[in-house]
């Protein structure tokens, strides 16, 4: 697993993988090719429905088969299994707690060339704001194909978010270990914590890079599960390094840095910057011209980070 | 349909419509017409169609309702009470804080199949179980029951689309043709006028009836039984407010309460015709 590899290649793998769960059933909304549940399909057609362009219909039906004793996973591109379907998760699924994984593959800027229409910015904070909603948010492909298989164990509504663009493999490490509900530290340093999700870990482990050479040591920790958020993990960083940065592919507000900051706020006051859109749109552009211009790189991490580092004076 | 059933049932929804103005009465709010209007419709399926088992009510191989139109949640809830599955005095703390039977119809009620109440969603979450059933190769059949306003809704289409697409013989949809929405007549605010040309252009089997005679709403799910290779629509031209005079016809009473006066004229009513039915 040297090579890039797309989280969402890495999300219809496990479905493949691990489906042969007989309670696992697959949905999509004519983007199986896309979300890649079509290797679900391919594999186990007697359990995959395709429900054609219409997600709020996908995920009623999901929560219809749920009711009778299934584990649904529900895949369209994030713009619309969260956004489109928001309601239908609401009230069809979140309500009755029902066990249904709405998947939103094509997340965040990195949808690149497609723009602002395809690129969801907020899909966090709205399947967040859903009360009992698990948000699951995978670093890498490896990370990406235990979640799968957590969540195909995990009875409840969850919501989880995977990229389209292939991305470096950075947890094939021997003592890598993902467990649900828990922050994975992946730097230690005691100047700073980076609190980062999504692709942007991979970010923030290159700016960590960075800083060590400029003699500041940023703890760096992956939150992949953004609801219910680590605050053990997180508290005991603020504690012991006094600032925090998040950094993630979506709206400051809401998402991770909205998670973070409500904790901090209300149980350890902390110095905190958040990275991310600053309540804007994107635009079309090639992925890695898009991070750059909205200042989701390592580069402006580092940026940040010493902002952050200000504050704590 | 022997006489004595019909006799039978009809006494049933009389029951069910009582309950439905003792709960709303109680509640001081609630949807009376449109739950009115589906009495007869609910009473045929708990106690002359579906296969369902009180004592377990989330038994597998049980048939299954969607009250799509989750509003009227009193009839539901009636009909749940008559037929044992939930408390009759429970009813009179519909809607209340320290109750189980909150406005709109809930999943955790026992008997009841999936929350609905946010128009348009329920007959999607019939399809899921229909397509369910076919994964498990069970032989459980599969109800929905829709406002002919809230057909209104796209996601009703999509979901109509897609059982045709899957020809699900084992799912019906009975739609509740009163002919009223809040705002007025369905021509006044938004006519989904042809109901029965609209399913049949998304591939359903399609029988119109009165629903508020159980003889042939009993008929029309059994022709919807041996109808193989498609799902069944059943148009059914009821009365929004149906047994209740002062109420019929009247869209001023979709979601109003009866004050206690008002309770005991229409229930007076109501005992009557039972007295009636029960003498013939």
């Amino acid at each position: 697993m040297a090579e890039k590899y797309a989280t969402r290649v890495a999300y219809g793998e496990a479905l493949a993988e691990y489906g042969s769960k007989e309670n696992v059933v697959v949905l999509d909304a004519d983007l199986a090719c896309c979300t890649m549940s079509a290797n679900f399909r391919d594999k186990y057609p007697d359990r995959f429905f395709n429900i054609g362009i219409a997600e709020g219909n996908m995920m009623s039906i999901a929560a219809g088969i749920a009711t009778t004793g299934k584990n649904v996973f529900a895949s369209s591109f994030a713009m619309f299994a969260a956004g489109r379907a928001w309601e239908q998760v609401r009230n069809s699924i979140g309500y009755p707690h029902l066990n249904v994984k709405v998947v939103g593959t094509h997340s965040g800027i990195s949808v690149g060339e497609d723009g602002a229409t395809h690129q969801a910015l907020e899909d966090i904070a709205i399947m967040r704001a859903i009360p009992g909603m698990l948000v699951v948010s995978p670093s890498d492909a490896i990370e990406t194909k235990a979640a799968v298989k957590a969540l195909m164990d995990y009875e409840g509504p969850a919501y989880l978010r995977v990229g389209r663009i292939p991305a470096d493999i950075i947890n094939d490490t021997p003592d890598y270990k993902f467990e649900l509900f828990k922050g994975y530290q992946m730097r230690e340093g005691n100047d700073i914590t980076i609190l980062a999700t999504g692709l942007m870990v991979q970010e923030s482990l290159k700016a960590s890079d960075l800083l060590k050479e400029q003699g500041i040591h940023a703890r760096v920790i992956d939150i992949h599960t953004i609801k219910p958020l680590d605050e053990e993990i997180i508290l005991k960083a603020a504690k012991e390094t006094g600032c925090i940065v998040t950094v993630e592919e979506h709206n400051i507000m809401g998402g991770l840095g909205g998670a973070v900051a409500e904790l901090l706020s209300e149980k350890y006051p902390t110095p905190l910057v958040r990275i991310g859109m600053k309540d804007e749109f994107g635009k079309s552009g090639k992925p890695e011209e898009l991070f750059k211009k909205f200042g989701l790189n390592a580069d402006n991490i580092v940026t940040q980070v010493k902002k952050a580092l200000e504050l704590k004076k | 349909m022997d006489y004595s059933k019909e006799k039978q049932l009809s006494l049933i929804a009389e029951e069910v419509r009582i309950n439905v103005l003792d709960a709303v009465t109680a509640a001081g709010s609630g949807h009376i017409g449109g739950s009115l209007s589906i009495a007869d419709i609910l009473t045929v399926l708990y106690f002359d169609e579906m296969n369902v088992d009180t004592t377990q009510p989330r038994w597998q191989e049980r048939d299954r309702l969607v009250l799509s139109k989750g509003h009227c949640s009193p009839a539901l809830y009636g009909v749940l009470a008559e037929k044992g599955f939930i408390p009759k005095e429970e009813l009179k703390n519909f809607r209340n804080i320290h109750s189980m039977l909150s406005g709109h119809v809930e999943y955790h009620v026992p008997g009841v199949d999936m929350s609905t109440g946010s128009l348009g969603q329920g007959l999607s979450a019939a399809v899921g179980m229909s397509l369910a059933a076919g994964v498990d190769k069970k032989d459980y059949r599969v109800y929905a029951i829709l406002g002919d306003g809230e057909i209104e809704e796209g996601q009703v289409w999509e979901a109509a689309m897609c059982a045709g697409f899957y020809k699900l013989d084992n799912l019906v949809a009975i739609i509740d043709n009163n002919n009223l929405q809040i705002d007025g007549t369905l021509d006044s605010v938004m006519s989904s006028y042809p109901i029965d040309k609209k399913f049949e252009a998304f591939n359903w089997n399609v029988i119109n009836v009165d629903g508020h005679n159980v003889k042939e709403i009993k008929a029309a799910l059994d022709l919807a039984k041996e109808k193989k290779g498609m799902p069944t629509a059943i148009i059914a031209k009821t009365v929004k407010g149906k047994g209740v005079s002062f109420m019929e016809n009247e869209a001023g009473w979709h979601g109003k309460a009866t004050n206690q006066e008002q309770h005991d004229e229409a229930v007076a009513e109501i005992k009557k015709r039972i007295k009636e039915l029960e003498e013939k």
